[in-house]
């Protein structure tokens, strides 16, 4: 018999239906196998608009389990209105447990920042990625980049940067600085800042990437090298936020905010809200440790 | 502050969601039916099934209602939905020769098997506001129905039959070039894996058949009017509806229902063709949901010219015309500029900063080594 299904409002657990979850399943264990290697999805239409987090979604809800707890930030905080409507989406659809504690996410899915806390072994990291191309910059047709990254050929890039270099005395990449993975492939961190970009390098946790509307998935897994481009003469670096400081715990040692007030003056507050919250109530979270953090003076 | 900064992300896109539905509803009018906007906005919902890759006509009148009209947004609505929907058969390849056709004209030829049938079109209505419409009751569309259903009684229909299509003629003349084996035969379901390019002639047609009619009219225009190097004819346009069929367990092909569809086929005056042979022409094909001749045509425009040997033109190039007509995806990451990107922007303040500081010091130095020295 065939069912009446006309009018149906009912989904499935996590909304995508299961054959698609499976392929998109499978899809990500092939990014995994391959470190920093973009592999082509189904990448189905979700209900959020393309480029709001749709790949990040695919991702989340192919691999979501009842037990799993959730925690969505963007811009590094929780109270984003893009990450409110995704938490409100994907809590609809799997009834999951969601939370704003960094420590106890099993699942977190994120645009544009690593949380400040540390990851840990058993959590999943899922990144929304606008553009996963990190050669589009230098080479606008796919199927030349496709074969640029087969070959390891990165001259080009290593020219962009260099040119950056001669024109303005550093590399100008800010966000979605390039790294290299595995030694083999170079990957977009997505427009995380390059603060975060050394929290990659043998995180503890699994990293994956999803980019919806340009199809594809790509993964970093635990103890995986990622070393950002650099120069033998000129080193990659952080933000400098030197003589700032966050006006509300005195902190200099996490990405801070710069607010404007109606007067025109500044101020500096840190950027991951949970972190925040949890230095405001005198908790001390396991922050991420790396040679660029580290060498800053408290 | 900002609108992140501050606590309360939930409440404001709740609110948000309930003013846009006051503001849908406020003037406190009567709800628009389904079937009266699936029978009065057929164009519409034509051009929403076609986009949103669903043919259902009655949901594509649901989600229009919902999105205020808004033709993108209702699309994306049933590109949505169509998500949730498991994919349990393939259908058998349809044959648009079994169409019943409503509507069947050639450009190429004065008369044509079958004759040219005008049909349903508003090409020949002239553009002027009729008011009247503005007090339209049902009296009135029952009175018009009545008179327009005497008035067709009049005739007696001829019997359907098939008609000869006019590449038949040309390709028995050997004039057309007919699609070889270098072309990639290969069919992809673009729902189920991501395009890469060179993509095959079905990829192709398939994104087409799903891109946005302004996307795809701008650039098959822009490949007539001087960007581009291809004029064609249209060789037919036919637009009716054609029968569906699947394979049932046991095998048996069984007769599903019937589609409404736009069919173009263009004739090329693209003469590419390999030394020592005589020039030919090609066709290039545009099949979508529902009436939109304007999309039907414009895909055969650009099936030929995505196949040219120059691929230097923007009609020509296959990623940047199939990327960039992609009216679900465009319209998403052009409005994904509106969410906040003040971290990504920090990074690059900071960046800039520090190249200022760099200038300025070294243009603080030049001056001292040019004054001193």
């Amino acid at each position: 018999m065939i069912d009446n299904n006309k009018y149906i409002n009912k989904y499935n657990f996590a909304f995508i239906d299961e054959a698609t979850k499976k392929e998109i399943r499978r899809k990500l264990l092939k990014a995994v196998a391959i470190p920093g290697y973009q592999v082509p999805y189904s990448s189905p239409e979700m209900p959020i608009s393309r480029g709001w987090g749709t790949g990040g979604l695919h991702v989340t809800l192919a691999i979501i389990g009842k037990d799993d707890v959730f925690k969505i930030i963007d811009q590094g905080s929780d109270a984003s209105v893009n990450a409110c409507n995704l938490r409100d989406f994907v809590h609809t659809m799997t009834n999951v447990r969601t939370t704003f504690d960094t420590a106890e996410a099993t699942l977190i899915q994120t645009r544009h920042r690593i949380t400040e806390e540390a990851l840990l072994p058993h959590q999943i990291y899922i990144y929304q990625v606008p553009q996963p191309e990190p050669l589009r910059s230098v080479e606008r047709y796919e199927n030349k980049t496709r074969q640029m990254h087969a070959e390891g050929d990165y001259a080009k890039m290593f020219v962009s940067l260099y040119e950056s270099i001669v024109l303005h005395g550093a590399v100008m990449h800010g966000a979605d600085y390039p790294v290299m993975v595995n030694d083999r492939y170079i990957m977009a961190p997505s427009p995380i800042p390059k603060w975060d970009v050394p929290n990659l390098n043998h995180s503890k946790a699994l990293h994956l990437f999803g980019a919806g509307r340009e199809k594809r998935l790509y993964a970093v897994p635990p103890f995986t090298k990622v070393a950002p481009l650099e120069f033998i003469d000129v080193k990659f670096d952080i933000e400098n936020f030197s003589g700032k400081k966050c006006y509300k715990t005195s902190s200099n040692k996490a990405f801070l905010d710069e607010l404007i007030y109606d007067d025109g003056s500044k101020n500096y507050v840190i950027n991951d809200s949970n972190y925040l919250d949890k230095l405001m109530e005198n908790e001390t979270p396991q922050q991420h440790t790396n040679p660029y953090i580290n060498k800053i003076a408290l | 502050m900002g609108y992140v900064a501050v606590k309360g992300g939930a409440d404001a896109i709740y609110n948000s969601r309930e003013l846009i539905e006051f503001y849908r509803l406020k003037d406190a009018s009567t709800p628009l039916e389904i079937k009266e906007i699936k029978s009065q906005l057929r164009l519409a919902i034509d051009k929403i099934i076609g986009e949103g890759g669903l043919y259902a006509p009655e949901y594509a009148a649901i989600a229009l209602k919902q999105a205020e009209g808004d033709l993108f947004e209702a699309a994306f609505i049933i590109r949505a939905f169509r998500t949730t929907l498991q994919r349990r058969f393939y259908s058998e390849r349809i044959n648009t020769r079994e169409m019943f056709v409503k509507r069947k004209i050639s450009a190429s030829f004065r008369e044509i098997p079958g004759g040219q049938i005008l049909g349903p079109t508003r090409d020949y209505t002239q553009r002027i506001l009729d008011t009247a419409k503005a007090f339209e009751t049902i009296d009135d569309v029952k009175l018009f129905i009545d008179k327009f259903k005497k008035q067709s009684n009049n005739k007696q229909s001829e019997p359907i039959q098939e008609y000869e299509k006019i590449i038949d003629q040309l390709k028995k003349e050997g004039l057309l070039k007919s699609v070889d084996f270098k072309e990639d035969r290969t069919i992809l379901d673009i729902t189920r894996e991501a395009i890469k390019f060179p993509a095959p002639r079905s990829a192709r047609l398939q994104m087409m058949a799903r891109s946005e009619t302004g996307g795809l009219m701008a650039m098959g225009y822009s490949s007539m009017r001087g960007f581009g190097t291809i004029h064609p004819t249209v060789g037919e346009l036919r637009y009716g509806s054609i029968p569906i069929r699947l394979k049932d367990p046991s095998g048996k092909i069984r007769y599903v229902g019937k589609i409404e569809v736009t069919e173009a086929e263009m004739i090329s005056d693209a003469l590419e063709v390999e030394k020592k042979e005589s020039p030919k022409y090609m066709v290039g094909y545009g099949l979508c949901f529902g009436q939109n001749d304007t999309k039907a045509i414009c895909m055969g425009m650009l099936d030929v010219s995505m196949r040219s040997k120059d691929q230097s033109l923007p009609a020509n190039d296959q990623e940047f015309v199939l990327f960039h007509t992609e009216g679900i995806e465009s319209m998403g990451f052009t409005n994904h500029l509106k969410l906040p990107h003040y971290v990504t922007f920090q990074s690059s303040l900071s960046n800039m900063r520090d190249a200022v500081e760099r200038k300025s010091e070294k243009k603080e130095m030049l001056t001292k080594e040019l004054t001193e020295g």
